[in-house]
């Protein structure tokens, strides 16, 4: 699977994103036009989409996405599942023959739930929470099976990664035959880990997925401070951490989702010291607290759950993101074009603010097993009012 | 009669060849059409040529270019006049981050906001004078570095009603040259060793000078824009890094 | 009292008229300096024998000359530097010995030393042997292209750190659509550089440094140390930059003294002399160190070894418990350790006793006094003992319940950021601080005559050095070491010190084992 080729210009990768607010399914074949504008992102060195809505049949159970570069890997996870786990039903996950896509690895999926007789001792130590067991066995499958890496494990979503460019991985997985309520896409320019499958976007855990642009100079700290609660990093990317901070802030910890973007971007002492109360003390809790998560160099990155797509910049704006809306659809992109290539004439466009996250999130009850982290205004969409087009301007202010 | 491009599904690399060809052949005015995306629209082109862009162009419109005036009928993406020696960028919307960096000379107008690290470093030299003037709000880091032109932000036309007009560290590193903004902005938004200063007559016929060509680009009305006060913000020191080092 | 001293003072009381055969000393037979005077620039004015106080000048009246005893010369440089026409210049002693790589010259002399006065060695200042200094042995990242690094000139490099334990987690209310948090935080000390002054007692050093260390840490936004010797009156004003100190004989230790400062550090030891109390001779007890500390003027100031109610950890607890009483919580407890072998587990029990900080002080730190025996080889490296403890609290999941802080031999602002990186909140400087202000490390710190009038009370001699002077000098040796912390983050391509905290990744070794990468969790440079 390592494919060694030397990086030859540098630029910086591309990400994309999607969401229907009403949980209307839209085609693959959206997001591939939107994340093929922005070719000049990447170098064919990876590129992933992740897709949401996608298994409404199975709608209930964890879906494990298995990347193996063997059979006895398989084999392998596969004996794990059937002790861990209750299987209603697997399959390759289809793929085409794509010219450019060498020696790819093989992907199974495979339709979970958790199975508690016998090995809750062991593995979940007296939780019974259905998601704390399924990331207690991914890190167990990631960290001990070698040759095998569960790629997505949420439920009713998935992601599909690999070395190409993403026309190149769309043809190859099939994306155009998905429709889904929410896509993200990404078109890697690694220079760290070039050419292995498991470092392409979007990297997940449950439902979480998250495509990034930049690189995170604070990995070893942020690495270190997850494995104290048991998340280890064995996909060799930067990025890796975000989901899994993702993860235990949000979800296992329970801090609304303004306050974990906070802690990923947070703001400078020198604004928080001008700050009045309440918002000084939580600001400089969060900081003191969850200093280890601050993610620290250049970021743009765009990340989902069953309920929502987050947009969020490093906290002096150093990588591009731009946002739109028009009607139930609300778009994030690294460039405004990657939008305007599927949306040509959005309501409002705007470049959201360094640090401040983009939510969007599902109206109630639209999906089943839906998750929402939102705990000030409901549905907000952190949007200003757009005054373009300009051709008949009054001057305001 | 101009000469028209349609850019629809063109490579940036033919469409600046096509650029390029046309006005090596004497072409005067341009029209490119359909544009997405595309980078390095007009860079290094050294002519006096009028580019009329419809779309939205990509990386660094006009960088390096010497000569060209390019009208956006749109917004433009990140880089627009990057190390732009001379001619003029005018955008009917906002313009994205990093716009005229290293400026050299030459005019960006703005119509609505920018992103942040504008006008980075923008040099002059006797009567070359970069200028940057922008109708909306701008981000941090407005004129970092600057070491000589000018830069005017306006705050009039935005889309952003809840931001402040500039954000902070404006001018960090400032060293010449000068910013200015209509209607004054709080001092926490400054970067060291900055001062606000209230404008005098020079400046005001300058303002009124750059701001008139900038009016006319848009067809805003000029009394509106110079109804409200300006201020200026310029470098205390031009050695401002002087007492740094232990030798 | 020594031997020799007895032997004389009978021969003396018995028999004054009988020759004494003058008793060979040894130990003052080969000079450790030269004292080099230039004839052609000295103009005999004689300032040199008022400033060396330990009587190297003299003049001779008969031939009118000055005159020098090296073997007085310790080497403090303060002659030469005072000298008004430079005619003084301090060397080596060219008188050599074979070379022997064993038994070099410091080994010999030592033991004439020894066989002189039948007495323990005592030596001033941090280890002199050669171990692996691991900081220089540790590299730097910095970013290139694929992540730029950051310019600390045009955005802020935060520097501030918090130190104290942190919950796991933090619940907040939503209240008229804003957070407000409910978690209970705190108490917390904020430091605006992660850099603190080390605990110096005062007895040790001079009133003076301890009034420039205090101001100086209220202008950084930083703590100084009082160290064992207690809290002199007029420096009750700098409590809120002050961390007091318990030491095993409870110099000054009253409640008044417990509430002064923002924290109580209890010393169990200290890196120059793991597993003894401390010493100050009794040359150095003065009127003044005599009413702060509580002890007869001239006698010597012991603390024991131990603290006589802690024999045991659940005894730590015990009174880390008790000070957190006396307080009513409102302090900071820290607990400093020395640096020994079995530090990873003495540090967890540490923070399961309930410290709020625990400070590791390694096998280069310095003292005022120490026999030289542990000063060289007991304790281990701090390097190697941070790397270690900061794992040990990660693997059993403590790391966030106490701050680590580290000192001992930090020289300057490269070896602070590589401490952050193995894992430290924040570091304690002693030795740089004292050098600020004209220390050239001659050590003799216990004699009580520091020329310098830093390691010493005696009223003439600290007027040699001002308090505003101290303060100046401690002031911008730390203000330029936190400008380097940020270019070297910024290089780094980071713009917070949370983000350094342990990231080792940012580490690279050169010329290290494998063991001592394993150790420190670095990989070698290359890889």
């Amino acid at each position: 699977m390592d494919i060694f080729i030397p990086s030859k210009e540098i630029s910086g990768c591309g990400l994309s994103g999607i969401i229907n607010r009403k949980g209307e399914l839209v085609s693959g074949q959206l997001i591939i036009e939107s994340i093929c504008c922005q070719m000049e992102r990447g170098n064919g060195l990876g590129a992933g989409y992740a897709a949401y809505g996608i298994y409404p049949e199975f709608a209930e159970y964890y879906c494990l996405h298995v990347m193996a570069d063997s059979k006895h890997a398989l084999k392998e996870v596969e004996e794990i599942l059937a002790h861990k786990c209750y299987l209603v039903h697997q399959e390759r996950i289809p793929t085409r023959p794509t010219p450019g896509i060498l020696s790819p690895p093989r992907f199974r999926r495979y339709f979970v739930k958790p199975r508690y007789e016998g090995d809750l001792r062991e593995i979940c130590e007296g939780t019974v929470d259905e998601d704390d067991y399924m990331v207690e066995l991914v890190m167990r499958i990631n960290k001990n099976v070698s040759g095998a890496y569960v790629i997505s494990s949420g439920r009713n979503m998935g992601a599909f990664k690999g070395v190409g460019f993403p026309d190149q991985i769309a043809n190859f997985f099939r994306i155009e035959e998905y429709s889904a309520y929410i896509w993200t896409a990404h078109n890697r320019f690694p220079t760290n880990t070039p050419g292995w499958w498991g470092g392409a976007h979007p990297f997940t855990i449950l439902d979480w997925s998250i495509v990034h642009n930049g690189e995170i100079s604070s990995y070893g700290t942020n690495r270190r401070y997850l494995e104290m609660f048991g998340y280890h990093c064995t996909l060799l990317t930067d990025t890796e951490v975000v989901a899994y901070l993702l993860d235990l802030l949000i979800r296992r910890h329970g801090l609304p989702i303004e306050l974990a973007c906070m802690a990923l971007a947070p703001p400078f002492w020198q604004e928080i010291d001008r700050m009045e109360e309440p918002d000084r003390s939580v600001c400089t809790a969060i900081r003191a607290v969850y200093g280890a998560a601050m993610l620290n160099g250049p970021f743009a990155i765009l990340f989902a759950y069953n309920g929502g797509l987050v947009g969020l910049n490093d906290r002096v704006k150093l990588r591009p993101l731009v946002a739109a809306r028009k009607g139930d659809f609300a778009y994030m992109a690294s460039e405004e074009a990657a939008i305007r290539a599927i949306c040509p004439d959005p309501e409002e466009v705007w470049c959201p603010k360094a640090g401040e996250p983009v939510i969007v999130e599902l109206e109630p009850d639209t999906i089943p097993n839906q998750r929402s982290y939102l705990r000030g205004e409901p549905f907000k969409i952190s949007a200003p009012v757009c005054r373009f087009p300009i051709a008949e301007e009054e001057e305001e202010e | 009669m101009a000469f028209e491009i349609d850019a629809k599904d063109l490579h940036y690399r033919e469409l600046n060849k096509l650029i390029r060809r046309a006005v090596a052949q004497g072409e005067k005015e341009l029209v490119i059409r359909n544009v997405n995306g595309q980078r390095y629209l007009a860079a290094g082109v050294s002519a006096e040529v009028k580019i009329d862009v419809y779309g939205t162009p990509g990386l660094d419109l006009g960088a390096f270019m010497r000569g060209p005036e390019i009208r956006v009928h749109g917004n433009t993406q990140d880089g627009a006049g990057n190390t732009m020696d001379d001619g003029k960028i005018i955008v009917e919307g906002m313009a994205g981050d990093v716009v005229g960096y290293a400026m050299r000379g030459g005019k960006i107008h703005v119509a609505s906001d920018v992103g942040y690290r504008v006008g980075i470093h923008m040099k002059a030299y006797m009567d070359k004078v970069p200028v940057i003037i922008i109708g909306g709000k701008a981000g941090d880091f407005l004129g970092e570095y600057m070491a000589g032109g000018i830069i005017i932000l306006l705050g009039i036309n935005s889309r952003y009603p809840e931001r402040p007009i500039a954000g902070i560290f404006l001018g960090t590193g400032m060293h010449g040259g000068v910013i200015y903004i209509r209607g004054g902005i709080p001092e926490s938004q400054l970067g060291r060793a900055l001062q606000i200063e209230p404008i005098d007559e020079e400046d005001r016929h300058q303002l009124e000078h750059y701001l008139e060509e900038y009016c006319r680009d848009f067809g805003y009305d000029l009394k509106e824009v110079l109804a409200e006060d300006f201020v200026k913000v310029r470098p205390t020191t031009h050695r401002p890094y002087g007492k740094l080092y232990a030798y | 009292m020594s031997p020799e001293k007895e032997n004389s003072a009978k021969a003396a009381s018995k028999s004054p008229k009988k020759t004494r055969r003058k008793k060979l000393q040894f130990s003052k037979l080969y000079p450790d300096f030269l004292i080099d005077r230039d004839p052609e620039k000295c103009i005999n004015c004689k300032l040199c024998i008022r400033e060396c106080t330990y009587g190297a000048h003299g003049w001779d009246k008969k031939r009118e000359t000055m005159t020098e005893d090296h073997s007085k010369c310790v080497g403090c440089h303060r002659c030469e530097a005072t000298c008004p026409t430079g005619a003084l210049t301090i060397r080596k002693h060219p008188s050599a010995f074979r070379e022997h790589d064993t038994w070099k010259p410091w080994f010999i002399k030592n033991v004439y030393k020894q066989a002189d006065t039948g007495g323990v060695l005592l030596a001033a200042t941090g280890c002199a042997v050669p171990f692996r200094n691991y900081w220089d042995h540790l590299v730097l990242d910095a970013c290139q292209v694929t992540n730029p690094p950051i310019d600390p000139l045009r955005e802020p490099m935060e520097l501030r750190t918090y130190l104290g334990p942190k919950p796991d987690q933090i619940e907040v209310d939503l209240e008229d659509g804003k957070f407000q948090l409910r978690t209970k935080i705190g108490p917390w000390i904020k430091l605006e550089v992660p850099i603190m002054f080390a605990a110096m007692s005062y007895g040790a050093i001079s009133l003076h440094v301890h009034q420039g260390l205090a101001r100086a840490a209220k202008e950084l936004g930083t703590l100084y140390n009082t160290g064992e010797g207690g809290l002199h009156a007029s420096l009750y004003q700098y409590g809120s930059n002050t961390i007091v100190q318990c030491a095993s004989g409870r110099f000054g230790l009253h409640v008044d003294y417990l509430n002064a400062g923002v924290a109580i550090e209890i010393k169990i030891g200290q890196g120059a002399k793991p597993g003894i109390g401390g010493h100050l001779p009794g040359e150095k007890v003065t009127e003044e160190i005599s009413k702060t500390r509580m002890i007869p003027v001239g006698s010597d100031a012991i603390s024991p070894a131990p603290h006589h109610d802690i024999y045991s950890i659940e005894d730590l607890r015990g009174l880390i418990y008790a000070l957190k009483e006396a307080t009513e919580y409102k302090k900071l407890v820290f607990v400093k350790i020395a640096a020994v072998h079995n530090a990873p587990a003495i540090a967890s029990g540490i923070v399961r006793a309930g410290a709020d900080v625990v400070v590791l002080d390694g096998l280069r730190g310095g003292t005022g006094a120490a026999p030289t025996m542990f000063r060289d080889y007991v304790g281990i490296p701090i390097e190697l003992a941070l790397a270690a403890v900061d794992e040990r609290l990660r693997q059993e999941g403590i790391r966030n319940q106490a701050s680590l802080v580290v000192s001992g031999g930090i020289r300057c602002s490269a070896d602070v950021v590589k401490a952050i990186a193995l894992g430290a909140d924040a570091v304690y400087i002693g030795t740089p601080a004292l050098i600020a202000c004209g220390c050239t490390m001659c050590g003799r710190c216990f004699t009580g005559k520091c020329p310098w009038g830093i390691a010493t009370n005696n009223p003439e001699l600290i007027k040699r050095l001002d308090p505003e002077t101290a303060f100046e000098k401690i002031y911008n040796l730390v203000h330029g070491w936190a400008h380097e912390i940020q270019e070297m983050l910024g290089a780094m391509g980071l713009n917070s010190i949370e983000s350094l905290r342990g990231n080792r990744d940012k580490l690279r070794a050169v010329g290290l084992n494998e063991v001592e990468l394993r150790i420190l969790g670095v990989k070698h440079a290359g890889e």
